[in-house]
């Protein structure tokens, strides 16, 4: 094919250059091959010949593979539509589609048995790197699970509490003539500062010198009131001072004091004479009678405060040396009621 | 071209195969490779616009067979891939090195887009989202596979002196 080029392209140059004709005329046979058809030589064409040059070979075949080209693709898309729009209208196609595919049946179990080992391979590198994501997942999941079940825990350990709470506040030890204010402990007590803040104050009705209790007994007294918060001075505190008495002998009337730790007790000025016994609950003594009446107690009676931890007494000392436990837990105090005295109501 | 039509069923066959049990089955990164469309296309950039039509027709009706697709559906699409890759390998494509590449990246995304809008044309429901968030990864795995792939099939149909090939032009003064 290339050949046949060659030789139609000699013949033309061959058939100008040689041609007995002077370089204007053949420039100018030159520029009319411009304006010719492919197929016609520019001097026949200038020369008026009716005479047409048959096509040369290669340009012919290229045509012709144009041509079958296109029929080709048009034929094949045209019966790719046919195809597509029976199938997709009618069943005709189905049952031929149905022996073709029974017929590749076997050859699709033959690839799947060979695919089966790399599919597999495949498949436990995936699931490796799988595993290590959700491995990922599963500890952030379990760290999270954790801490919910702390909170739980810490919602368990405060409604048991709350409930404490309630319980007492419906109970017949609860001091008659109070109302309660329920309200949380935020801060702890040092060993300097045996004293806690609550979160409520004097927008919650809580005022200067209400009384603080837990379930478990005797807090202490509030000794600062701010709106949303309080200062509750502890009964570990060296400036408190509640008047006390043991529940078995109601004769053994004393003051209570801060003892040597930060969280033990003294009850002082309980004479010689009287019995007090290890274990004994002490509880508060409330207001005094008679000549002492003009100096009220500002705690209710009854309140359990701790129980004795020892007795002690010396023959130079007219006053026994007891040693009181707290039956609360000062050092981790978490909900406290405030007892507010109801309208005419003074400790009795 | 009868030998080469066989050694090209045969070719196009077991990439069915391959892709049916092996290939559709793994997708790595959303998307899984196209293997057939990858053989294809490098036989009819070795082998011109007709046979690439022809065998990606044929490759096309074997594929909407062995799936119990609608018959047609993959014919067209693959008789277009086919025929329009070969035209590039007859005409502009030569002997480049990224020819391969660039056929199998641009026609994987149009093979993609193509097969939505004709499930679209008739009124199938397609995922469009799912197709078109795996494009990125077909398309990787494709140019990953082009090579290799390009390479064997080169082996199995040496090039040939396409009668169109579109010669380098010179100005002859």
């Amino acid at each position: 094919m290339r050949g046949s080029h060659n030789d139609l392209r000699r013949r033309r140059s061959g058939g100008i250059a040689s041609g007995r004709v002077g370089a204007s005329r053949r420039g100018g046979a030159a520029r009319l091959q411009w304006l010719v058809p492919r197929n016609r030589d520019a001097r026949v064409a200038v020369l008026g010949s009716s005479v047409q040059r048959s096509a040369a070979y290669g340009q012919s075949t290229a045509r012709s593979r144009a041509v079958k080209r296109r029929v080709v693709v048009v034929g094949l898309v045209v019966a790719a539509l046919a195809l597509l729009t029976v199938s997709f209208r009618s069943t005709a196609l189905d049952p031929v589609e149905g022996y073709a595919a029974t017929a590749l049946r076997p050859f699709e179990i033959a690839a799947n048995r060979v695919a089966r080992p790399f599919r597999d391979g495949s498949s436990w590198v995936q699931d490796l790197f799988n595993a290590k994501a959700e491995n990922r997942t599963l500890r952030a999941a379990n760290e999270r699970l954790r801490q919910q079940l702390a909170a739980l825990a810490g919602n368990a350990q405060e409604n048991a509490a709350l409930n404490q709470l309630v319980h007492y506040i419906h109970s017949p030890s609860f001091p008659g003539g109070y109302g309660e204010v329920a309200a949380q402990a935020l801060t702890s007590p040092t060993e300097l500062d045996q004293s806690v803040t609550i979160s409520a104050g004097s927008n919650n009705g809580v005022q200067d010198e209400d009384v603080v209790v837990t379930a478990q007994g005797l807090v202490g007294i509030v000794n600062e009131v701010f709106p949303t918060e309080a200062r509750v001075m502890l009964i570990t505190n060296p400036g408190i001072g509640v008047r006390a008495v043991d529940e078995t002998n109601p004769a053994a009337i004393g003051t209570l004091d801060h003892g040597v730790g930060s969280d033990s007790l003294i009850l002082d000025q309980i004479g010689d004479d009287l019995r007090v016994n290890s274990d004994d609950t002490i509880v508060t003594a409330g207001s005094p009678t008679g000549a002492g009446a003009k100096f009220p107690s500002l705690y209710p009676r009854d309140i359990p405060i701790g129980y004795v931890s020892s007795v002690g007494q010396s023959d130079t000392d007219v006053y026994k040396d007891i040693q009181v436990q707290p039956f609360v837990d000062l050092s981790s105090l978490e909900t406290v009621l405030v007892l507010i005295p109801k309208k005419g109501h003074h400790a009795k | 071209m009868i030998s080469d039509g066989l050694k090209a069923a045969l070719l196009l066959f077991v990439a069915v195969l391959v892709q049916i049990s092996f290939a559709s089955a793994y997708a790595p990164l959303g998307g899984s490779a196209d293997v057939v469309l990858v053989v294809l296309i490098a036989v009819a950039l070795l082998r011109g616009s007709i046979f690439g039509a022809l065998a990606g027709f044929g490759t096309g009706l074997l594929l909407d067979t062995a799936n119990l697709g609608v018959l047609g559906f993959t014919s067209l699409l693959l008789t277009l891939a086919g025929f329009w890759i070969g035209r590039y390998g007859e005409t502009t494509a030569g002997d480049r090195f990224h020819a391969p590449f660039t056929s199998i990246g641009i026609i994987t995304v149009l093979y993609g887009l193509g097969s939505l809008a004709l499930s679209f044309v008739l009124g199938e429901p397609v995922p469009a989202n799912a197709i078109l968030s795996g494009l990125p990864a077909t398309v990787l795995l494709n140019l990953i596979l082009a090579w290799p792939v390009y390479r064997g099939v080169r082996r199995l149909f040496p090039p040939t002196q396409l009668s169109d090939r579109v010669h380098d032009v010179r100005l002859l003064v």
